[in-house]
Parts: C-alpha cells; structure tokens; sequence
C-alpha cells in the first residue's frame, strides 16, 4: 500500500517526502481522530500521525528515515511515524504496551500526565526499577488508567524527543463528559531539527546565543538614541549593560535551525483537520516540542478551552493560548462557516510557526496571519520591583510598530521609585492602541487581592519572604529576581496587550471541587537558577549531578513555591502527582502536570504526595533539564 | 616525573576528564572542546605580505577547562612574532574565568617562558576583556597585557568589532627589542560577515604603534615605530 497519493489540487503536498517511510498505514486509518470517513478511503500524509486503540500496545523505536526540509535525517521513530502514533485508551482499563528497542542506544517511555505508579513512570534511574531499555530488549509497561483527557508520551532518554520520540494519548472517560462534540482532532505541535541535538547543546555551551538572530542592531540603538537622547537612552540600557543580558533573549533555540511541525507535518505542507459544518470541533492540543513555546490561534473561531493538562477546567473562550513546552490543552471550535480555517502556532521568539488547516473539504485552503513582532523583555521579566511602575513593564512589542523605539521598560531602577510617566518622551508611541492592556490584570493587583483575601491559605500561594540560598551565588548563576511576583493573570512575553483574548493561569478554575482541600502542611522553596551565557541550568543553584533527592512525606500535602531566577520561561513538570496551581481559587483550584514559571516571576502550586517512590521533577526544556532536574522521593 | 599526578593541574585534568554520574536525561556537563580562530590575517605592509593570526583553544566542561592560546606574525616567510599560552581556566563568576599557566614565547629569539595568570571574560557593557600579568622573561621580569572587544551589529550577520591591545614590560629585554614600560599599542577595527556563526571573511584596518624605548630601538634597527595597515581575513570556530 502506499501512502504517497496527492490529492488533487494540492501540488504543495510534496510526494517525494518519506515523512513515514513505514506509511502512516494508508487505507487503514482513520481520518485522524475523527468519527467518519467521509472524505475519502485513503489517508492523506497530511493528516497526521495514526491512531492506535485498545488496550495492548505494542511499540518499537527503530532509526527512521525522515525528510522535514529536503534533507534526509534519520528520526527515531515510534512504529516508523514522527509523532508516534496517537494511542486512544479508555478510562478504567489495564493497559499493556511493550516497548521495543531496535535502535543502538538505550531508550525509555515516560508516560507524561498520568498517574501510574513510579516503576511504570518510564524514567531510567529515577523510577522505581526502571533502568532503561537496552539495544535490542523490550519492557512491558502495565498499569490501570484511572483518569481520562488528553495527554502525551515520549523518550526520557538522552535527547530523543528532540529527535522524533513523542505522541499523544487520549484517554475516553468512562463517564460522560461535561460537554459535547462531534469530532476531535489531536494537534500535536513540535521542532524539528536536522542538527544532532548533542551539536544544539554543545554548541548552546559555547555560543548561549548562537541560535539567536534577533539582537539588538546599531540602526535600533541609534533610532533609540535619537528618540530619547543620550542620557535616557543609556539609563534605558543600563541595566542589560551591567547585567551583560540581552532583552532579545527569547528561546535558545530558534526557527534558524528549527521547522516547527505540527501532528508531524511542515508549515510548509500544512496538516490538516476535517470538519462538517455546523460540527463542534475538539482539538487535543499537546506542546510536544523540545524548546519552544507555542502562541495558538485559529483566526475567525473563538476557542473554548474545556480541559488544561487532561483536567476539566470551566469552559473559558479565548482567542489565543500559550502553550508551554509539555502543556496540553482541549479546546472546543464551532466553525460556522463552509470555509477552511488556520490552526496557527507561532513560536515565542516569532522565529517561525506551525501551522494546519481545519477545513470542510481538502480542496480549500485558508490565509495563513503574519507573525506577530518578536517580544523584547522588560523589568519585571527580570523579577524587578514594578511598584510604582506603572505599565512600564509592559511588554509593547506586540504592537505592529519598530519596537525599538517603544522599550520603554528599561529605565534606570533606582530612579523608579517617583517616576512619572508623562514626562517620558514618547514620540513614536502616539499611534499605539493602548486599549488591549488591560490594568487591573497587573501582576501588583494580583498581590493586593491575595494580601487582602488569604495569603498563606490553600489556593492564594505562599506569603513567605523570598530568600536566595547561598548556593545561588557563584560562577553558575547569573541573576537573582530581586521582587519575583505572581503573575498568573499575565498572559506574558509578547503576548501582552496584543488587542486579542489571551488564556492566562489566572483563568483556569477547576470544573470540580478541590480534591485535597488541606492547608499545607509545609512550604518547599525551588529556585531556577542558571547562568545564560555559560548554558548551565540549575535549581536553588545546585544541578542535578550535585543535589540530593527531594523528599516527601506520604499523605503530606505541600506547597511548592517556583521562583524563576532566570529571564525564560520555564516548564516545570512533576511525575506522579498533580500540580495544584494556586490561582486564588481555594474551592476549585485546578490540577497541572507541567506549569510555566514566567521570567522574573514566581507561581506556587500545592501537592498531595499520594504517590511511593521516586519521581523525576523538572524543567521540560529539553537542554535545560539535564541541570534542571531533581529527584522526587515519596516514602 | 613521578609526582607529576600530585600537581593541582593534574587533579584538575582529572576532575575535568572523568564522566558525570548516571543520567535521567542527556549529561548535563559533557567534556567540550573548541578552536577558535579569532584573526587569521594578510596585513598589507609597505614591504611586502605579513600575516597574523590569533587563536586559542579549549577542552574542559562547564566551569574547568584547559586553554591554549597563540598569536603571532610571519613577514615574508619568517616568523616574527610567536607566543603560546597554556592555562587552566576556572570559572570564578558569572561571566569571568580565572587563567593561570605557562606562556612561552616561540619568536622573536631569545626564547622566554613565563608564568602567567589573568582573568577573562566579560566586562559590563559587553567588553570582552583579557587582562594577564606575567612573571619571567629574562631575569624574572614582569609584564602586563590587555585586551578588550566590542562589537557592534550592523545586521545580525554584518559586525564591527574595535580591539585594542596594550603591552607592558617592567625591566627592558632589548635582546627581543623591547624597552620597559608601555612597548606597544594595536587598535583594529574589523568588519565580518557571518556566513555561519563559525565562520566569517573579514576586512578591516590595524593600527600598531610603538612607545618609549621600545620605539627607540625600533628606529636605531630602522624599523617603522607606527603603522596602519589594512587587513583581511577570516575568523572562524568550531
């Protein structure tokens, strides 16, 4: 059978491509995720990877080629697909999956979100058991699925998810579900590079910003200087000056040498979701990138985002949502329209995008929206102390304009504290639409309200004074947030003020009550920590090789407090147990996997350790988290 | 050569060498090495083709490496100037290493070993900075260098990079034609093109001047005490 058919009217589909060199089984698949197979018998390489169900599984890593840019590199592949297939479990069964490693070097299976106990985990020397799988051996994971939602799964070794090594999971509930469908579609976003990832990390530890083609050019710094005079303009750059930091320092690794894809295939090609009018539309959106962040938007269709890392959240319609490396959100479209729609995901830094199309009919394509402008950081992505400050923090760059002239968030901090904004010379601004920045989401009301309404207290996070460990100082370390605050209403870098209706943390609210509604009983403080320009990554300053395991008491419910010492985003994910992300919310807070600590910020979520044994906790940055990683023990 | 393995320098390779623990994802501080060729030059002088070159290498990990750096300069075939540095490099904050070794000094002849120690990295503002103090030479004499580095980014690709070197003897060492104090200047002004980040054709103009005695014994051997020249060349790294 095969697979290389072209429809007709789509010469944009390339045929010579060997995406799935074993096929992604032609006539067998289903289309997509989707409930008929109306549209035609063959499946379309632009649909995606295939769909797996049932409850024994068997999977084999072998060396695949593939071909993302018109090189042919070898990927490792799950059952010959990049993404490996899309595995649909139902809630309530004991799954079997064997995994088989017919590749030269160990491999592993995390199972990402569910919970499972620690020797099924898939983490080698970290779960309970589990050394990896060896070249030629097999491991049959087993374990009871007790949740339902979308999740995803991938290699815990070296760096194979960079390389191909991740796909979804979708898990039906064994009760029905608090909304209804007609079809879903899983919309697996991704970076592929034809570097070998150990060259990105070797060549991020010579050269941090080598995959950064976005810094500051003299034609910017001179229409600055000339918009602000000299004084303002070095009191602008002071603190990037003494700091030896680069506001343009968005992802470490970029669209120069990544392809974004999403459910496998090229912005270029473009996957493809089918929908009948007047359908309601699930999308199963998973960030299974290595290191980038994605800006989802489906142009013309509001999004109504029903579950946040496999949980039921309130329905909450937005128009675009972040995800963090290692996030998964379900949305609910309804395309009213006969016409076909852009399933658009740029990357943070808006070196490139992802993109689909969700159409009635394959003939049809859909007009693809310009980038947004790339982000430029300000003070309080640097954890600063924004009081007073008014909407200097803001990040302007979402606005069309030269951004140059607008980063006005850089002002000498220790002039700050009387500052007036009407005495700033703003020339370039006097075009800039202010209506999408709304104040009373600032991160300081935030702190007020929680001050006001039970800080301390499940669900309104930590009141504890920020304190930076000895271990923080050092050659390792390059920044300590001096005021981090809680940012959760902030949709974040290059998002902000964008006139467009951002998800953010702050709007996630439980569908169901809180399960474990105890105060904490203790707070653990985690700090993440690294020195950019070296590339080292660390937490409270102490890398992994260097840390003791993190233990937790069984039963215990503990907060955790994150604090971002850094100017990224961070992912951190915690195996085996929920993260429970205090958004103000004691009654209905809602349950993470992996949680974004915003640059400069802090967010704290609490935990029921209801789970034996040891637990990988980390950054979900693929080149961070060698450093940025701890054990978790729960005895 | 038997209590060589007791040296500092020898743990410290070993400490550098030996592999991390056991891994849950890829190793966080693998053992790197790098060549970097800062100038490779032609330099149009009056009389005929110099060329320069500038270059240093490491192997090490995150925090401990060990570095070998070399300069120098061959006028129509002959070597004029060669100098080697071999130094073990600890990192000591966020953006400075501390380097301390041996540098020896291939040409002009006499040869000269010294013991050296400097710090290297980045200053504020983006200056990167090397500044090093030697002790030998002939007669245990002392001597101080300094470098520093801007650049400046016309495109992301296009770059300006000003460079200023500076060199001074305590005691004067006429046999390689140099007097105490302050010998030399060199200022260059370099423009690259980054076709790859590692690798970059450049032109650009240097500017070397020679100070007090040392510019003395430069005129007494007939020899230019300042000059610019025009330069082109390639920087590259891997």
């Amino acid at each position: 059978m095969s697979n290389k058919i072209i429809l007709p009217g789509h010469g944009a589909f390339s045929s010579s491509r060997r995406r799935f060199v074993q096929g992604v089984a032609a006539g067998g698949a289903l289309l997509g995720m989707s409930t008929g197979t109306a549209f035609g018998a063959v499946r379309d390489p632009r649909q995606g990877p295939k769909v797996l169900q049932g409850n024994r599984f068997e999977l084999t890593y072998r060396p695949t080629p593939v071909n993302f840019t018109g090189a042919e590199r070898t990927a490792t592949a799950v059952n010959g697909s990049v993404p490996a297939p899309v595995l649909r479990l139902r809630e309530g069964d004991t799954v079997t999956l064997r995994v088989n490693n017919m590749m030269a070097e160990d491999t592993s299976i995390h199972w990402h979100g569910l919970i499972l106990p620690s020797s099924q985990d898939g983490v080698p020397h970290i779960s309970d058991g589990f050394k990896g799988i060896k070249p030629g051996d097999s491991f049959t994971y087993s374990f009871p699925v007790i949740q339902n939602g979308t999740y995803w799964y991938h290699s815990h070794s070296g760096f194979q998810e960079q390389t191909g090594a991740y796909g979804a999971i979708v898990i039906d509930p064994k009760e029905p579900e608090p909304f209804t469908y007609d079809r879903d579609h899983v919309v697996v976003l991704s970076d592929w590079s034809d570097e070998d990832p150990y060259r990105i990390y070797a060549k991020l530890k010579k050269l941090s910003h080598y995959y950064n083609f976005r810094e500051r050019t003299l034609d910017e710094q001179m229409a600055e200087l000339k918009a602000k005079g000299f004084d303002d303009y070095m009191a602008t750059r002071a603190m990037w000056n003494e700091m030896r930091m680069s506001d343009r320092d968005i992802s470490d690794v970029t669209g120069y040498t990544y392809t974004f894809l999403m459910n496998g295939v090229t912005p270029a090609d473009g996957w493809m979701g089918l929908f009948k009018r007047g359908e309601k539309v699930r999308l199963r959106i998973v960030n299974a990138a290595a290191m980038t962040f994605f800006d989802l938007r489906i142009p013309g269709l509001k999004m109504t985002v029903v579950a946040a890392d496999g949980q039921y959240v309130e329905p909450v319609t937005v128009d675009e949502i972040r995800l963090g490396v290692a996030e998964t959100y379900d949305v609910i479209v309804e395309p009213k329209a006969d016409r076909a729609y852009s399933v658009f995901a740029q990357a943070i830094d808006r070196s490139g995008y992802a993109r689909g199309t969700l159409t009635p009919d394959p003939r049809l394509t859909a007009e693809v929206p310009p980038m947004d402008s790339a982000p430029i950081l300000g003070h309080m992505d640097m954890g600063m102390d924004m009081s007073g400050m008014g909407h200097a923090g803001h990040d302007m760059s979402g606005n069309t304009t030269a951004s140059a002239t607008m980063d006005h968030s850089g002002h000498d901090m220790s002039q700050m504290t009387s500052m007036d904004h009407s005495g700033h010379d703003m020339p370039e601004m006097s075009g800039m639409d202010h209506s999408g920045h709304d104040m009373s989401n600032m991160d300081g009301t935030t702190e007020m309200a929680t001050a006001a309404m039970g800080s301390g207290h499940a669900g309104f996070g930590s009141d504890r004074p920020i304190v930076h460990a000895s271990s923080e100082h050092g050659p390792h370390v390059d920044m300590r947030a001096e005021a981090p605050q809680y940012r959760l209403d902030d949709p974040g870098i290059g998002l902000r003020g964008n006139g467009r209706r951002v998800l953010t943390y702050a709007d996630l609210v439980n569908l169901n009550p809180t399960p474990d509604p105890r105060e904490p009983e203790r707070e653990i403080d985690l700090h993440l920590t690294g020195n950019m320009s070296r590339y080292m990554w660390s937490m409270n300053g102490i890398k992994f090789d260097d840390a003791d395991p993190l233990p937790l008491k069984y039963g215990e419910r503990v907060r955790i407090n994150l604090i971002n010492d850094t100017m990224m985003n961070h992912p951190i994910h915690l195996h085996g147990m929920w993260s429970d992300l205090e958004t103000g919310e004691p009654g209905r807070i809602p349950r993470k996997h992996t949680v974004i600590v915003q640059p400069g910020a802090k967010i704290s979520y609490l935990v029921t350790a209801d789970a034996m044994g040891g637990w990988a906790y980390h950054c979900h940055l693929l080149y961070h988290m060698p450093g940025m990683f701890r054990k978790v023990v729960v005895s | 050569m038997q209590n060589i393995k007791h040296t500092p320098a020898m743990l410290a390779l070993l400490a550098a060498i030996l592999p991390n623990g056991v891994q849950a994802a890829a190793e966080d501080d693998p053992l790197l090495a790098m060549v970097k060729i800062d100038q490779l030059e032609w330099r149009d002088v009056d009389e005929g083709d110099l060329y320069a070159w500038d270059a240093e290498g490491w192997i090490g990990r995150d925090l401990d490496k060990f570095w070998i750096k070399t300069e120098g300069e061959n006028f129509e075939g002959d070597t004029e100037s060669a100098t080697g540095e071999f130094l073990y490099s600890r990192a000591v904050a966020p953006y400075w290493d501390l380097q301390a070794g041996w540098r020896h000094d291939f040409q002009p002849e006499p040869e000269r070993d010294w013991a050296a120690v400097g710090f290297s990295g980045l200053a504020p503002y983006f200056f990167e900075v090397d500044a090093f103090l030697y002790a030998g030479g002939e007669d245990g004499n002392i001597a101080a260098s300094l470098k520093a580095e801007y650049e400046l980014l016309f495109t992301q690709r296009l770059i300006l990079s000003p460079e200023i070197k500076l060199y001074a003897i305590k005691d004067e060492d006429p046999e390689v034609g140099l007097g105490s104090g302050l010998t030399d200047m060199e200022a260059g002004l370099r423009l690259r093109y980054e076709i790859r980040r590692e690798f970059a054709p450049y032109i650009g103009v240097n500017w070397e001047k020679k100070f007090g005695d040392t510019a003395d014994i430069a005129r007494a051997e007939g020899e230019q005490t300042s000059d610019t020249q025009l330069v082109a060349g390639i920087r590259a790294w891997f």
